[in-house]
């Protein structure tokens, strides 16, 4: 349904991201992570055609109907604006249908609130409420948790899952945290002003620790993805190698990020949750 | 009717301010009053150009503030300044140039003060043909685009991302406010047209529960400004802009007032305890 390829946007004599190559199949869950500032927004907005790739080829199908919950949202508090007007913004949703999309999402009591009382995560619930309340065929959701409890952050990856199966839409999802992922997504793209590395989530993690934090009821649907880069981001943006070479951002460059690489890599831990090349383990 | 001179200022201030309301609202919610300021202060250099042109003085006005808009719009693009700067740079570039422009041709006697302040004599009908036609054009388009300017002003990315292209949309609202500054020049002047949009829309805010509505109170509210002020104008002799700003400000500081607050206590009160 959308496609990158090789694509990058500049700004000034800078490069946000580049040589980003990403397609979403309907169905699918691709799962961007990355820090701060690793180009996981501008990716995900070169994929809706918000911003136009300043190298490569962005495409969408034609027709294509996004859901899409942004990162941020400023509402000036000057506008009057409640959640049900909110929920009809792109699209006319009758009030039973308002209702249906922020009861899926656990908001169904803000249905006249106020916009600008809400709280950090309420508003998150309402933006994805928003969204999938389009029937969208396909779902963009930039951190839908941020803001959000833990318990509450479960329900919501569950919910996403659970979308994806209603709706058969594919999803492209932000998350900044680099040890939670989804188990369901299909394929998980790690960002850092380039593709590091990609490919599927790792088995659900055996690991105690998040256990411990979110419950056995969560290890079912949060596993961990750990990987080992075989380059370092230098603090003047280059690269450098395990082999010790260093370059900077280039279409050329090739950084040899296969699980392969993963692999080789092994030597130390525990084994668990490893970036292995192994199937959906959903 | 329209005979006398102070019936026409209140038709035509009437019709201005019934525009600028709607409009005036989304000045304020996307943060666009500086913006505002921009457009109308080139407006002067509007009037500069049609005096030395010999054209009509509203149609220069608009054709000066589009494309000071147009231009605006490219720049904020490319970003080598930051908003704030360019648009105060370009304003009082824009207000400077047209003062020297009117300066400059000695052969023509302008009334400065009507320009910059408004003057109520000076509405013909021709400006009241105006106002209306050009008035109701714009609140026609602005009723057309209305949802997809809403879905761009909550959030210009959510609406570029879901298929809707806010950066048309936008356009086409500069294109709108570059309209209403063209028609309320006579009336309020090149300096307080922005008052006009801005005033009444922030009056408007504490009775109003959805943007419509807001938008219709705005209206109402600029209605009586616009009644208010020149009563107190032909009253007071006073220069009809700033005494209809000053009934509009009289409105913003009575929607502050205590029974405003009560209400709104009240109203968080049962929102606290629901929660």
């Amino acid at each position: 349904m959308v496609q990158l390829e090789r694509a990058g946007i500049r700004r000034g004599s800078d490069w946000l991201v580049r040589g980003v190559d990403l397609t979403v199949s309907p169905g699918e869950i691709v799962t961007l992570i990355g820090p701060n500032g690793s180009g996981k927004s501008t990716t995900a907005k070169m994929a809706l055609g918000i911003l136009k790739p300043s190298e490569g080829r962005a495409s969408r199908r034609p027709g294509l109907k996004v859901g899409y919950v942004p990162q941020k949202l400023a509402i000036d508090w000057t506008l009057p604006l409640n959640v049900r007007r909110f929920l009809r913004l792109t699209n006319p949703l009758s009030d039973a249908q308002c209702r249906e999309a922020l009861e899926q999402t656990g908001a169904g009591r803000l249905m006249n609130s106020e916009m600008r009382t809400l709280s950090g995560g309420e508003l998150q619930r309402v933006m994805l409420a928003r969204a999938i309340g389009r029937k969208p065929d396909l779902l963009v959701l930039d951190e839908p948790v941020q803001g959000v409890d833990y318990a509450g952050e479960i329900a919501i990856y569950e919910l996403i899952s659970e979308i994806r199966g209603s709706l058969g839409c594919g999803i492209l999802m932000i998350s900044h945290d680099l040890h939670i992922v989804m188990a369901a997504a299909d394929q998980v793209i790690c960002l850092n002003g380039h593709v590091c590395c990609r490919g599927t989530p790792s088995d659900v993690s055996r690991d105690d620790s998040y256990h411990a934090l979110f419950g056995a009821r969560a290890g079912a649907s949060l596993a961990v993805y750990e990987h080992h880069h075989d380059h370092v981001h230098l603090p003047d943006g280059q690269v450098r190698h395990a082999d010790g070479t260093v370059c900077s951002h280039g279409p050329g460059d090739h950084h040899g990020h296969g699980g392969d690489d993963h692999v080789a890599d092994e030597t130390a831990v525990d084994g668990a949750g490893k970036d292995r090349d192994v199937g959906n383990a959903g | 009717m329209l005979d006398d001179f102070f019936t026409r200022a209140l038709v035509a201030g009437v019709g201005v301010a019934v525009v600028a309301g709607p409009l005036g609202c989304f000045v304020i919610w996307r943060r666009m009053a500086y913006f505002g300021d921009t457009l109308s202060h080139a407006a002067l250099l509007g009037v500069s150009l049609s005096l030395l042109l010999e054209i009509n003085t509203t149609l220069a006005v608009a054709g000066v503030s589009v494309l000071l808009a147009v231009v605006l719009l490219f720049l904020r693009r490319s970003d080598t300044l930051s908003s704030d700067a360019l648009l105060g740079l370009l304003s009082h570039s824009a207000l400077a140039l047209g003062l020297v422009c009117l300066a400059f041709m000695t052969w023509v006697r302008v009334d400065l003060l009507g320009l910059l302040f408004g003057d109520i004599l000076a509405v013909t009908r021709l400006d009241i043909a105006m106002v209306y036609g050009g008035g109701g054009l714009v609140l026609c388009v602005l009723a057309l685009i209305w949802r997809r300017l809403f879905a761009a002003t909550v959030s210009a990315d959510l609406a570029a991302g879901e298929g809707q292209q806010p950066d048309r949309t936008d356009l086409v609202f500069m294109v709108l406010t570059a309209a209403v500054i063209a028609i309320s020049l006579k009336i309020i002047g090149a300096l307080l047209i922005t008052a006009l949009l801005i005033i009444p829309a922030a009056a408007a805010r504490r009775f109003s529960a959805s943007p419509e509505q807001m938008a219709v109170i705005a209206a109402l509210a600029g209605a009586l400004s616009a009644i208010g002020g020149l009563y107190a104008s032909l009253h007071y002799d006073t220069p009809s802009g700033p005494s209809i700003v000053v009934a509009a400000m009289v409105l913003f500081a009575v929607s502050l007032v205590p029974g405003g607050l009560i209400v709104r206590r009240m109203g968080a009160l049962i929102r606290g305890d629901r929660s």
